[in-house]
């Protein structure tokens, strides 16, 4: 079979996984996790048999439907899509099984209609991978947000519709508002929205004109959560915990700086982006959305709301590390979207599973937890360690490549940014870390509980260990990082 | 000549001769049979006369051979056969769908009239959209405007007669004055062929008649077309329709005046009138920019359905115009290929409503709570059909943004302001449909009601062929698109 087809059999199995939840529905309800589970280990199947292709130098492309001229529908695989896309899948077979015992331990309603969207998002997310133009991304992009909303607001009460308001405004309006006229001023411009290496736009455009389109990108692309864009996130925490991990930590704002990484690479080039001026202010924000977003979660007593603004921080840092311009720099933003990928799902899962054995949400009820759920707090403690950089974790790696391409661009205040934010990422961590372990718990008698589901364990365990076994064995990812720094010309 | 050959007198003429005899079809269900007939066979017509103007050109017909300009001559450009098939497939549509909705809606001993008015209705905008003479164009606009007034009035809310009277009165000062334009153009030129006009006018010395007239007949045809701030009589008729009537007459009734308002302004005035293009894009381009943004405002703010979308209707009416008012070839192709989407969309979307009306009776936002629960399909339709009238890409509605956002660029820096315009109404246009999804899906049922069922089968078939359509011609818009470049082109050789 060829590589091309594989592209839309990526696209096509989560979608027909989704018809088939539906169809197995509430009355078998093993049945239709089955379907999940074997639909998420199919989709990782067929995506990771495409890396080989990719890491020998492939580009599979197939153009499905041009609609007008120099506009068209089609996919291409490059070394990045193929990261985000082989990252989402892998970590969406674990997240089946955490969601089985979250869901299941927390007797949630509408399970049907919350696997079957799940699938959908995962479909809209290898779409945003693969995409071989801005257009196509933008609809898979659409497609992403919009399947996102009936899990967002799963729960049903007023607050929870308050906030999935809060998130499907922002998301839709900056994407209509500035991300589409983005696109089709890069259209009007270039007569194409093709991803080409090295950019469309050299040469069809100068001055301060280059400062507006990258802003209205860089905005409009609201699911990278660059400050001010950020607000959706934490409204999106009101998610039950498995959407959190999987879409809030990994798919739907990495498909944000992952899209972030493809225009400013393939759209507007590299050596071009950054010649005109006005186009400066974007290393700024990025490291002030680092810092700031750390600031915020200092702040926080809500357990999930604190991991999401230390994923807003964290997400910049990928933005940053691509407006530092060095090679080294380019991969560890790359590199920065798995690892943090590895740390914030564990992160999420320990959440959920402290959520479903004792209903606690807030910090200071976590108290000498530790002791009653040993595993779940060590998986916690690796990924906090992990938002630190922390060796043996696989953050380390990654800070690693953005600090040293910081130093060879002799950027210091990209140093620093990465210096105060580690010093802040540890300050509000290791509090939690403390607390979780040393000190007295007070939980009521009568609300004692053991330790989380064993399908939330068994999953929260297997990501704390691919976040330490990354520290090991990267090869490939920086490999394939590497790979995205040669296409650059 | 061959049948084949007389197919543009035959698209007015078949639903003229049939609509007397519907009034005779007493019998339960014949007048429907023979109106929903009468209308699918207009339709073929008109698809068929579409392949032939692609294949070879624009048609023109002299009706009995007379030549001009004794003759009656019948025109059928690529925009015509654009509007032909709107107009003809909204009604086949509308009554496909409808059966069971006029059933509820029309009291059974008015239906033969009730039908037969539809089919003059439908003749009378075939009529207008092949005329080659301003007198006829005046006449079959005037049949189609009392059919359309008959047509409103027939429904069970009797609000809907202050409604109409509006309306009439409205309808009446704009035919009027279209008359009264028409009359200058014949004093100074005598003639009333629109492509003789043209020629004629050029030997005229004194323009000043031209000018008056020029005024007169746009102002006329803004009226009828309800163009901002002449909109006032279009949001409470909408309303009150039947739900199929809306549906039709959402769909086809203004866009058959902007066509010819445009065919006026464009072929006759523009190149014999100095500026004349500057004229009508410095009143038609703020008038469209308050067209987008004040009547998606009252959108936002309104929880009558049907009101809701008719006010959205106006705005779409300002996308046309403003598409128009830019005087460029992408910018008219952006307005002309909005006429087909955005009567794709509408259409779909009063559809949808129709589907809630055959269980709601007062269909207000917070009346359909959690409709979706007990109507998926149906709320299901609505969903995607708002989402082509927002504009999203995969639907129909994405293609007409796209062009639209296109030509704004093209005007620099005007064009920015403009560009910003679109994107505001489209971001309150998700509003103004997310109220009504969030209401059906995510809303509270209300107590004491009965449980809703899906809607009848024909109604919502139908419904989902057109948001099909909405589909289809978002991925492969090269119809439309193709009509639309060409009459956009066609309507602006003369100025290059």
């Amino acid at each position: 079979m060829s590589n091309e087809l594989l592209i839309v059999q990526a696209i096509a199995i989560p979608l027909l996984g989704a018809v088939g939840i539906v169809l197995a529905g509430r009355q078998h309800p093993n049945l239709r996790e089955a379907v999940t589970l074997i639909t998420a280990v199919g989709l990782a199947g067929l995506v990771w048999s495409l890396v080989p292709e990719i890491l020998a130098g492939g580009r599979p492309f197939i153009r499905l439907i041009e609609f007008i001229p120099g506009l068209a529908i089609e996919f291409r695989v490059e070394p990045l899509g193929m990261l985000f896309a082989a990252l989402a899948s892998l970590l969406w077979v674990v997240n089946s099984i955490y969601s089985i015992g979250y869901m299941r331990g927390n007797n949630e309603q509408n399970q049907t209609r919350f696997y079957a969207f799940f699938a959908v998002a995962l479909a809209a997310t290898m779409g945003v991978a693969f995409a071989g133009n801005l257009l196509t991304l933008f609809i898979f992009y659409e497609i992403l947000t919009l399947s996102t909303y009936p899990l967002v607001v799963h729960k049903g009460d007023a607050r929870t519709v308050a906030s999935a308001r809060v998130y499907l405004g922002v998301l839709l309006a900056t994407s209509i508002g500035m991300f589409l006229p983005a696109i089709i001023w890069t259209y009007h411009l270039a007569g194409t929205v093709d991803f080409v290496p090295g950019g469309i736009l050299d040469g069809r455009v100068a001055g301060p004109v280059v400062g507006l389109l990258l802003a209205l990108f860089v905005f409009g692309i609201g699911k990278a959560a660059v400050m001010p864009v950020h607000k959706w996130l934490p409204a999106a925490m009101v998610a039950p915990t498995p959407v959190s991990a999987l879409l809030h930590a990994v798919a739907v704002v990495k498909a944000g700086v992952f899209t972030i990484i493809k225009v400013v690479v393939y759209i507007f080039g590299i050596e071009f982006v950054f010649t005109d001026g006005s186009s400066g202010w974007f290393f700024f924000v990025a490291a002030f959305t680092i810092i700031a977003a750390s600031l915020v979660a200092l702040q926080q007593q809500n357990l999930k709301r604190l991991l999401a603004y230390s994923t807003i921080s964290q997400l910049s840092y990928v933005v940053m590390a691509v407006a530092i311009l060095k090679p080294l720099a380019e991969i560890g933003a790359a590199i920065h979207m798995v690892t943090h990928a590895f740390g914030k799902i564990t992160l999420f899962f320990a959440a959920g599973a402290i959520y479903t054995v004792s209903k606690k949400t807030e910090i200071n009820q976590l108290r000498g937890i530790g002791r009653k759920m040993p595993w779940t707090m060590t998986a916690f403690t690796i990924g906090a360690l992990s938002m630190i950089g922390v060796p043996p974790t696989g953050s380390f790696i990654s800070k690693w490549y953005i600090l040293a391409g910081a130093i060879e661009a002799d950027n210091h205040v990209a140093i620093a940014t990465v210096v105060v934010s580690t010093a802040l990422n540890a300050a509000y961590f290791l509090p939690i870390i403390y607390l979780v372990w040393f000190q007295k718990e007070e939980t009521p008698p009568g609300m004692d509980h053991g330790e989380a589901p064993f399908a939330a364990v068994l999953a929260l365990t297997i990501t704390a260990g691919l976040s330490l076994l990354f520290f090991f064995f990267h090869q490939p990812v920086v490999e394939l990082a590497a790979q995205l720094v040669r296409e650059m010309p | 000549m061959s049948l084949a050959g007389h197919l543009p007198i035959l698209q007015v003429v078949v639903p003229l001769l049939i609509a007397p005899l519907v009034v005779f079809l007493r019998p339960r269900g014949l007048a429907w049979a023979a109106a929903a007939t009468a209308s699918l066979l207009a339709f073929l017509i008109a698809v068929t006369l579409t392949g032939q103007i692609l294949r070879s050109g624009p048609v023109t017909y002299m009706l009995g051979s007379w030549p001009v300009p004794y003759g009656i001559e019948l025109h059928v450009s690529p925009f015509s056969a654009l509007i032909l098939l709107i107009v003809t497939g909204a009604s086949t549509v509308a009554l496909f769908a409808g059966r069971r909705s006029i059933n509820m809606e029309v009291n059974n001993d008015r239906q033969p009239l009730f039908y037969s008015a539809w089919l003059l209705a439908l003749s009378g905008m075939a009529g207008i959209t092949v005329a080659g003479d301003a007198f006829n164009i005046f006449v079959f606009m005037e049949i189609a405007s009392l059919s359309g007034y008959m047509l409103i009035a027939a429904g069970p809310d009797r609000r809907a007669l202050p409604a109409v009277f509006k309306y009439l009165l409205m309808g009446t000062i704009g035919a009027t004055f279209y008359l009264i334009g028409v009359g200058l153009i014949y004093m100074m030129t005598g003639t009333l062929n629109l492509a003789d006009m043209e020629a004629r006018i050029h030997g005229v010395g004194e323009l000043k008649p031209i000018l008056v007239a020029a005024g007169f007949i746009t102002v006329g045809l803004a009226l009828k077309a309800a163009v901002f701030p002449l909109h006032v009589w279009l949001p409470n008729s909408y309303t009150y329709a039947p739900h199929m009537v809306t549906v039709f007459l959402a769909a086809c009734s203004t866009k058959v005046s902007i066509f010819v308002l445009l065919r006026f302004d464009f072929l006759v005035f523009q190149q014999n009138l100095v500026a004349h293009d500057i004229q009508f894009a410095t009143v038609f381009i703020p008038l469209a920019i308050l067209a987008i943004l004040i009547p998606s405002v009252s959108a936002m703010f309104e929880s009558n359905l049907k009101r809701l979308l008719a006010y959205s209707s106006v705005a779409q009416i300002g996308y046309i115009m403003l598409g128009a008012a830019l005087v460029s070839v992408t910018g008219l192709t952006a307005g002309i290929v909005t006429m087909f989407n955005h009567a794709l969309a509408k259409g779909a979307l009063f559809l949808a409503v129709a589907c809630l009306g055959t269980h709601f009776l007062q269909l207000r936002i917070e009346n359909i709570r959690g409709a979706a629960r007990h109507m998926p399909w149906t709320m299901a339709a609505f969903v995607l059909a708002g989402l082509s009238l927002i504009g999203v890409p995969g639907t129909a509605g994405f293609i007409s943004k796209w062009y639209l956002i296109l030509a704004a660029l093209q005007e620099g820096s005007l064009g920015i302001v403009l560009v910003a315009v679109v994107l505001i109404s489209s971001l309150m246009a998700v509003v103004y449909i997310w109220r009504v999804v969030e209401a059906a899906y995510f809303g509270i049922e209300k107590e004491g009601l009965q449980p809703a069922g899906e809607a009848p089968l024909a109604l919502l078939a139908v419904t989902w062929i057109t948001v099909l359509a909405n589909l289809y011609f978002g991925f492969f818009p090269s119809l439309p698109l193709t009509l639309s470049t060409e009459a956009a082109t066609a309507l602006l050789e003369h100025l290059r």
